[in-house]
């Protein structure tokens, strides 16, 4: 809170300070953001395809020509590392945690904005390389997103594993330096840079979110470099990390010694947390729209916290329920099973908590909180398929079936981005000054959840009847056969989702030039974001910082003159 | 709009559920010893969480429609919360997923924590890129030395696993391209892999594991009933991963020793 003086920096002048590298985090922000949402209508194209592929495996695309089961493979890579990486961990942390934890807390800036200028620029070159791999001589690496070694270690166990490769992981290596500049700034700023009165049991539950998901990016991305580098050193420097004694197309691969279970260590020990990453920030704002449009306090703020810190520690200690039939101890499984249902538990307590603050409320139906309701039932539905994977007697049947992508989908897939949505409806009239057209995200809220629902749901019942994932086609198991029927019914579906997004993309860019003119506090919210100017100036609040008196959500509080209190209001709230 | 979100909740909640239950698409036709348990225990965890599931939904398409901003006079209640709730449904939760976790426990340690029987039926599995291979130790009853650098797959058979001539234990070794056990035993599986991992998955038989370049892996299992299954590869190991398949045949302890005599034959 004493440090706030030190990191005053004058505005910039010239376009190229003030728009491409800045260091106002508000810009750094918007730069994380858009750079998301070019990633995620890649990834979500790259997904299109699959499902077309799946069906009409021997089509004709224009432009394309005919998807090979190798392309196939790299379109599978491809859509799971950008979505995770380059929209799941960039937009809810680069893009609104960098825009609104410093304002949330009542600071001018992050604690280090040239660092938080590096952070962007190398998620940039992070992402140009990654998107480099298409381009290159056998294409994008065939490995999936989780790049299981010896697959992904030998340039010659398959077409995209030469270059391709290199430039996947390179890309992969760059995110995490990126991330921990982000993560160390994100957990600075929360320490020291709070105005006064903001005590840490006063910050917004999105400013925790973003917190413990920087602290969980602190731990994990670090692993996920080593990992990497590790892994790029058997690829090029003939070392055996992960190569033991073997061959690939009948010749010997002239490594030996090395484990292949040791990446799936190394890279669970991230890959967990990770989907943790992707999620808490959606939990923080489903958290504070929740309670803004039901025009109530959360229930029980300090049990969202401490459920938010327990599901970030016990994130560290799960990795194992991914590796149930990796040929580990069978001993294992017992602890990671343990845990695993153990985080079920702070799950279940924010969702209660949940449907707790909508309980006798007044709730106001604007875009914010349609997105906030869908992501609280998208998190119930795709949490409650985690029980029956997190047994390692159930895991038999259902792992690396179509059970799991149905699960992770729905949750740290489409409740997540649902969390961006909510995200982006709630605070585009401060970023942009404008509001959103509601009718349009109305319609786009009703297509995507019933679409999303109609792709993913049923990929709990292939699971159940053996459909393995990442399959190019279905034609060789006959097994397989009488599911086609129920694979065409999702590919309708993911092509109408599809279509869905193109109305959010018009009404984001209609909204940022013709929606209506939006006030200071178009929400009627409290938090500190709502008390500075539309857009906010340069260092956030012109001037003066503010002076925190309550907590976040003083909803409906008896004897107030309005059915909200600012945090900044001076007014004495009557006990609770 | 409370009306039209409790509507599309409900509907959502109630079509993914009406096909769980009706059982359109389940789990294939489980001829295994561990099915029983497997399946009860899939059963069990699918009751709690389907009831979870629909409970929850339903409540919050019931509350949303319920609370919905009526433009009244009154405000919402003034609530942070409710201390008693929060330990009580906190501890439910605990109870029930640990509860669950503790009576599934018993089920994996008897697939994974035991060796199998001594008078199992032994086959060695491998994996390459894309087919499967399966090794009998023949007569002498034990597994000839098979040397990476012998490898050739062209050759098939004995030449895609690389055995020893030099070494008499692989003499007698049969190497075949589908697998045949007798029924009602124990099969013991040595799961092997030449370049990638990939993982043996029999639906049928409730079975999967990885098979992992370097290791050996030990697994049973024991079919309960004749016939052909087909057995898939669960782990993406390149581009030819949904083609790589195989057929387990169950048969008749006669049947198996007559097969096993007649591939035995074909050595001479």
């Amino acid at each position: 809170m004493v440090a706030q003086e030190s990191h005053q920096h004058a505005a910039p002048q010239g376009f190229v300070r003030k728009y491409v590298f800045s260091l106002d985090h508000k810009v750094i922000g918007l730069q994380y953001y858009f750079l998301a949402l070019t990633a995620v209508f890649v990834g979500m194209f790259l997904s299109l395809l699959m499902r077309i592929h799946l069906i009409w495996p021997t089509a004709i695309l224009p432009l394309l020509g005919e998807i090979k089961p190798e392309t196939y493979l790299s379109l599978v890579t491809m859509h799971g590392t950008i979505m995770v990486f380059f929209v799941l961990t960039t937009a809810p942390q680069g893009g609104f945690g960098n825009y609104f934890l410093p304002i949330q807390i009542g600071a001018p800036d992050m604690a280090f904005p040239v660092l938080n200028m590096l952070s962007f620029w190398t998620t940039f070159v992070a992402y140009v390389v990654m998107l480099a791999a298409f381009f290159v001589v056998g294409g994008a690496p065939l490995h999936g997103w989780t790049g299981y070694a010896p697959l992904s270690a030998l340039q010659s166990a398959g077409p995209g594993e030469g270059l391709g490769a290199d430039l996947w992981i390179t890309s992969i290596a760059l995110f995490c330096v990126a991330s921990l500049m982000g993560a160390l700034n994100f957990i600075t700023t929360t320490l020291d840079m709070r105005a006064r009165g903001m005590s840490l049991m006063r910050m917004p539950l999105t400013c925790w979110s973003w917190f413990i998901t920087a602290i969980l990016g602190l731990l994990a991305f670090g692993v996920l470099l080593s990992a990497g580098i590790l892994l790029l050193m058997d690829r090029n420097l003939g070392t055996s990390f992960f190569l033991p004694l073997g061959t690939i197309n009948g010749q010997l691969t002239g490594h030996k010694g090395g484990s292949p279970l040791l990446w799936q260590h190394l890279f669970w020990f991230f890959g967990h947390p990770e989907v943790y990453i992707a999620i808490l920030p959606g939990m923080g704002v489903a958290s504070q729209v929740l309670s803004t449009f039901s025009r109530k306090p959360i229930f029980g703020y300090k049990a969202m916290v401490y459920a938010m810190l327990a599901i970030g520690f016990l994130g560290f200690m799960v990795w194992g329920h991914h590796m149930f039939m990796s040929g580990m101890s069978p001993y294992t499984a017992f602890a990671f099973s343990i845990m695993t249902m153990a985080i079920g538990v702070p799950s279940a307590i924010k969702t209660f908590n949940w449907l707790g603050t909508l309980y006798r409320g007044r709730i106001r139906f604007q875009s914010p909180m349609l997105y906030a309701i869908g992501f609280v039932s998208l998190f119930v539905s795709g949490g409650l398929s985690g029980p029956f994977l997190a047994q390692p007697a159930l895991d038999i049947p259902l792992h690396d079936t179509a059970f799991v992508p149905g699960h992770f989908h729905l949750i740290m897939g489409v409740a997540a981005i649902f969390g961006i949505f909510a995200a982006t409806h709630y605070w585009f009239p401060k970023m942009f000054g404008r509001m959103m057209n509601e009718n349009m995200a109305r319609a786009h809220f009703f297509l995507t959840l019933i679409g999303t629902y109609c792709v993913f749901m049923p990929m709990h019942y292939l699971g159940l009847a053996g459909q393995p994932r990442r399959y190019s086609q279905l034609t060789e198991l006959a097994y397989l056969h009488p599911l086609v029927g129920l694979n065409t019914f999702m590919t309708y579906a993911a092509i109408v989702t599809v279509a869905a997004q193109f109305i959010f993309l018009i009404n984001l860019f209609w909204s940022m030039f013709k929606g209506e003119k939006a006030s200071d506090n178009p929400w009627e919210a409290t938090t500190l974001e709502w008390t500075t100017a539309t857009p906010p100036p340069h260092d956030n609040f012109g001037g003066h910082t503010p002076v925190v008196h309550h907590g976040p959500y003083e909803y409906s509080v008896p004897g107030a003159p309005h059915d909200y209190v600012m945090q900044t209001d001076p007014a004495t709230v009557a006990a609770h | 709009m409370g009306l039209v979100l409790l509507f599309v909740i409900w509907l959502i909640t109630l079509a993914s559920t009406y096909f769980f239950v009706a059982k359109t698409w389940w789990f294939p036709h489980g001829a295994s010893a561990a099915t029983a348990a497997m399946d009860q225990q899939f059963t069990v965890t699918f009751i709690i969480m389907g009831v979870i599931f629909v409970a929850a939904q339903l409540t919050l398409g019931y509350f949303v429609w319920k609370y919905r901003d009526q433009h009244a006079a009154t405000r919402s209640e003034y609530s942070h919360g409710n201390l008693k709730l929060e330990i009580l449904w906190t501890s439910l939760t605990a109870i029930l997923f640990v509860g669950l976790n503790l009576i599934g426990s018993p089920i994996w340690a008897a697939e994974r924590f035991r060796p199998a029987v001594e008078d199992a039926t032994r086959v060695e599995v491998t994996g390459m890129q894309f087919a499967w291979y399966f090794r009998y130790p023949g007569p002498d009853g034990k597994f000839g030395i098979a040397r990476p650098e012998l490898e050739d797959a062209s050759a098939g058979g004995e030449g895609a696993l690389g055995l020893d001539p030099k070494d008499p234990a692989s003499k007698d070794d049969i190497v075949t391209g589908t697998m045949e056990v007798p029924v009602n035993r124990e099969v013991e599986v040595i799961l092997r892999a030449h370049d990638v991992i990939h993982s043996f998955f029999i639906p049928q038989m409730r079975f999967k594991q990885d098979a992992v370049p370097g290791l050996a892996i030990h697994m049973h299992f024991t079919p309960t009933e004749t016939g052909s299954y087909e057995i898939a590869c669960a782990e993406l190991c390149g581009l030819g991963h949904y083609k790589m398949h195989g057929i387990l045949n169950v048969v008749s302890q006669n049947e198996f020793d007559q097969w096993l005599a007649a591939r035995e034959a074909e050595k001479q």
